[in-house]
């Protein structure tokens, strides 16, 4: 593979992917769910009676009519199941929530599967600290990197394999944040703290591939140096590329198949969180190959033009 | 070789033994059985904000666990099985507020929950004072306030229902006969007998009940309230002045409550996608990395084994989110796997003998494989620190994943690949060796 030649190509869907996510995100924004932004959940389900074996569920519309009296503010109800409703609202104090179970149970007996509420100061705590979490995670890599390739300064800098080791990591949660910026606006999906906990997984574990290729870049730069060998910097990235490629895809491979036994049959609850990560993984394993390394060789190019 | 293939044989009895334990210690009412978390199993979850303004800045650690105290022995009168009671400051990252987390396993009716922690029935006494109040016309009025005199429910020991005891209408109403501890009966006699004549205010929860007028010192640190009482109120309220006043007021900040269905689903869904995710790994590895991939799948059962087994033993929690960690590590363990049978195949292609290529294929890899599972920890940390109850599952199982995988991948597939004992100089050996669809 001829790096220096298709140099432009590689960096051409990251970017776009990127600016695509950007836009998304400035556009629609991430919607918080009830556990960042404060409010509440109840899922209920509509028990089968004896007389009535087909859906017992009342039409949506007649719900919303009773449960707009209760002047909950905007209440976003989504049908569940068979025979479920999930209602979401501001959050509501007890006697609040035993309202509106009342009007529901006026079409006939529910059954109360969850309920949650969150007030907004915690939910504020939760989204600020994810935050810190995601910078933090991001800082402690760049230093690891930058430490274990303290000893790779030939041709560049091991600083350098931080900074771009990171520029990666952003493009990988990049990608999901602008999917799921896009899902809420087409969907109504909103990001919960098992989103961030995604995010900062991607952050780890996406940094595997790039790992794996600075590892093959170190050993080829110390092979040449031992064996007295001048290799222009491209070559031996192009070269390391090439060695690494089938592990890259394949380690990554891995993760993905057990991610998407997980969000085609898991539970409910983190099917998005498995989404989240299948994209993150994706884009992890297409930046490690096509803009980590080819990333390396133009910073090395541009800090040679300008030296 | 007989050395290795020994400890070969030893590692898959030693896998089956703890195989054994993880699968007989499987039903519920053994010692060991999987712990799950309220969103699997069912129950509550109930965040309350502590109001700790008014205690002195040193003794706000103590005030809290006193205040656990009295939940817990609340939630254990009503017999609720292993409930949790916490508290936590919201620490470097929060502002400082304190909290109380109650988690009821099996009460999955938020109502029942909130009235098993109760109201928080502050009893406080209070002197009347007489002063002047100015009205909007400008007349001064005599009004009656209340100072406090520090005495509380705080001192209680006992309280109980009386029925009559007085004279009239008072005859049939019921009273409560609150007995002080020593530091409050000491109080008590100090208030009474420096207030004879003044009306010492019984205030519960910030009302009124009754104001009776200090007859003489009271020594006995005994005291009858009347008020407008019914014969259950006045039960309620002896039975929660019983268990305790609360040391430090809270109020109700998040509830969250799961049945018991949507727990289970959770599960079985949870159980089916990691069965069938580790099928079609094993079904890929095997065909991809042929032997190696065998004791790769070998060696996930194992550490699946481990793993499953450390869980009952801590014992970690299992929650939906430590499920998913525990899918996406059998994903990651098998990824030092993959870079170890990678480098093998290059070792022997520069044609080393099965032997060096499986010793160079394990220690070349290995700072690949390093380097990546530090980065795993390091985001494991971060998250556990970020935590609450949910992201502290998931990082915990994430992180004891990554330090398990690194010994099952290193110590167990090594072993595995060496007492194998392939010879690759055959024609048959190779293909077994190698990968891929050449």
């Amino acid at each position: 593979m001829n790096i220096t030649k298709n140099l432009k190509y590689f960096f051409i869907l990251p970017a776009l992917l990127s600016v695509l996510a950007i836009l998304a995100i400035a556009m629609w924004g991430l919607r918080p769910g009830i556990d960042l932004a404060g409010g509440s959940m109840l899922q209920v389900t509509y028990q089968p009676t004896a007389q009535v074996d087909a859906s017992v569920r009342p039409p949506v519309e007649q719900v919303r009519a009773v449960v707009e009296q209760l002047n909950f503010g905007e209440v976003r109800i989504q049908p569940v199941g068979e025979n479920g409703y999930i209602f979401n609202q501001r959050d509501l104090s007890n006697e609040e929530k035993n309202q509106l179970v009342a009007v529901l149970t006026g079409f006939g007996p529910v059954h109360e599967d969850q309920y949650s509420s969150v007030g907004p100061v915690l939910g504020a705590e939760l989204l600020r600290k994810g935050l810190i979490s995601l910078g933090l995670v991001i800082i402690c890599i760049i230093l690891f990197i930058a430490f274990a390739f303290r000893h790779v300064s030939k041709p560049v800098a091991s600083w350098k394999y931080g900074v771009v080791a990171i520029v990666t990591l952003l493009h990988d949660i990049l990608v999901p944040a602008g999917l799921f910026a896009f899902l809420g606006f087409y969907e109504d999906a909103r990001i919960d703290s098992l989103f961030i906990v995604a995010l900062l997984t991607i952050l780890g574990i996406s940094i595997n591939d790039t790992i794996v290729v600075f590892d093959r870049i170190r050993e080829n730069l110390r092979l040449n140096m031992q064996h007295s060998k001048t290799e222009a910097f491209d070559v031996v990235v192009g070269k390391s590329i090439k060695q690494t490629l089938a592990r890259s895809i394949n380690t990554s491979l891995t993760v993905i198949i057990m991610l998407a036994a997980l969000y085609f049959v898991g539970p409910v609850a983190t099917k998005d969180f498995a989404l989240t990560l299948i994209v993150g993984m994706v884009a992890g394993t297409y930046s490690s190959i096509f803009l980590a390394s080819p990333l390396l060789v133009a910073w090395d190019k541009w800090s040679r033009r300008n030296a | 070789m007989f050395k290795l293939r020994y400890s070969a044989v030893l590692v898959l009895i030693v896998a089956a033994a703890i195989g054994v334990f993880v699968w007989m210690t499987n039903k519920p009412d053994s010692r060991f059985a999987f712990k799950l978390g309220l969103d699997l199993s069912g129950g509550s979850h109930l965040v309350y904000n502590a109001d700790t303004s008014k205690i002195p800045a040193g003794e706000t650690a103590d005030a809290m666990n006193a205040l656990q105290i009295v939940i817990e022995r609340r939630v254990n009168a009503f017999g609720v099985g292993e409930p949790v009671v916490q508290t936590e400051q919201a620490g470097a990252l929060g502002n400082g507020a304190y909290r109380l987390i109650v988690e009821l396993p099996g009460i999955t009716d938020v109502n029942e929950a909130v009235a098993m922690i109760g109201q928080t029935p502050t009893l406080e006494f209070k002197l009347a004072q007489k002063g002047e109040a100015t009205t909007d016309t400008g007349a001064t009025v005599p009004i009656e306030t209340y100072v406090d005199t520090g005495l509380t429910g705080k001192y209680l020991t006992n309280a109980a229902l009386q029925f009559g005891n007085g004279s009239g209408s008072l005859q049939t109403q019921p009273t409560i006969l609150v007995t002080f501890n020593s530091e409050g009966t000491k109080l008590f006699g100090e208030i009474t007998s420096q207030n004879v004549g003044r009306e010492l205010g019984i205030f519960l929860d910030g009302r009124l009940l009754s104001a009776p007028v200090i007859q003489e010192r009271i020594d006995n640190g005994q005291a009858l309230i009347s008020g407008n009482f019914t014969a259950q109120s006045a039960k309620d309220l002896v039975t929660n002045l019983n268990l305790g006043a609360l040391p430090v007021p809270i109020t109700l900040a998040s509830t969250e409550s799961i049945g018991a269905t949507l727990g289970d689903q959770a599960v079985h869904a949870g159980v089916f996608a990691g069965l069938l995710g580790f099928l079609i790994l094993s079904i890929f590895m095997i065909v991809w990395y042929r032997v190696p991939g065998v004791v790769a799948v070998v060696s996930l059962v194992i550490y699946c084994v481990i793993m499953l087994a450390i869980f009952k033993l801590i014992p970690v929690v299992l929650t939906a989110a430590g499920i998913a960690a525990f899918i996406l590590s059998v994903g990651l363990a098998v990824d030092a796997n993959v870079l170890i049978a990678e480098r093998m195949k290059e070792e022997m292609a520069a044609g080393a003998s099965t032997q060096d290529a499986i010793g160079h294929g394990f220690s070349r890899a290995w700072s690949a494989i390093r380097d990546s599972n530090i980065a795993h920890i390091i985001a494991a940390v971060i998250l556990f620190w970020f935590g609450t109850s949910i992201i502290k599952g998931f990082a915990l199982v994430f992180g004891l994943g990554v330090i398990i995988s690194m010994l099952s991948a290193i110590v167990i597939s090594r072993t595995f690949m060496l007492a194998l004992g392939i010879n690759t100089h055959s024609r048959l050996g190779r293909f077994f060796m190698r990968s891929g669809i050449k």
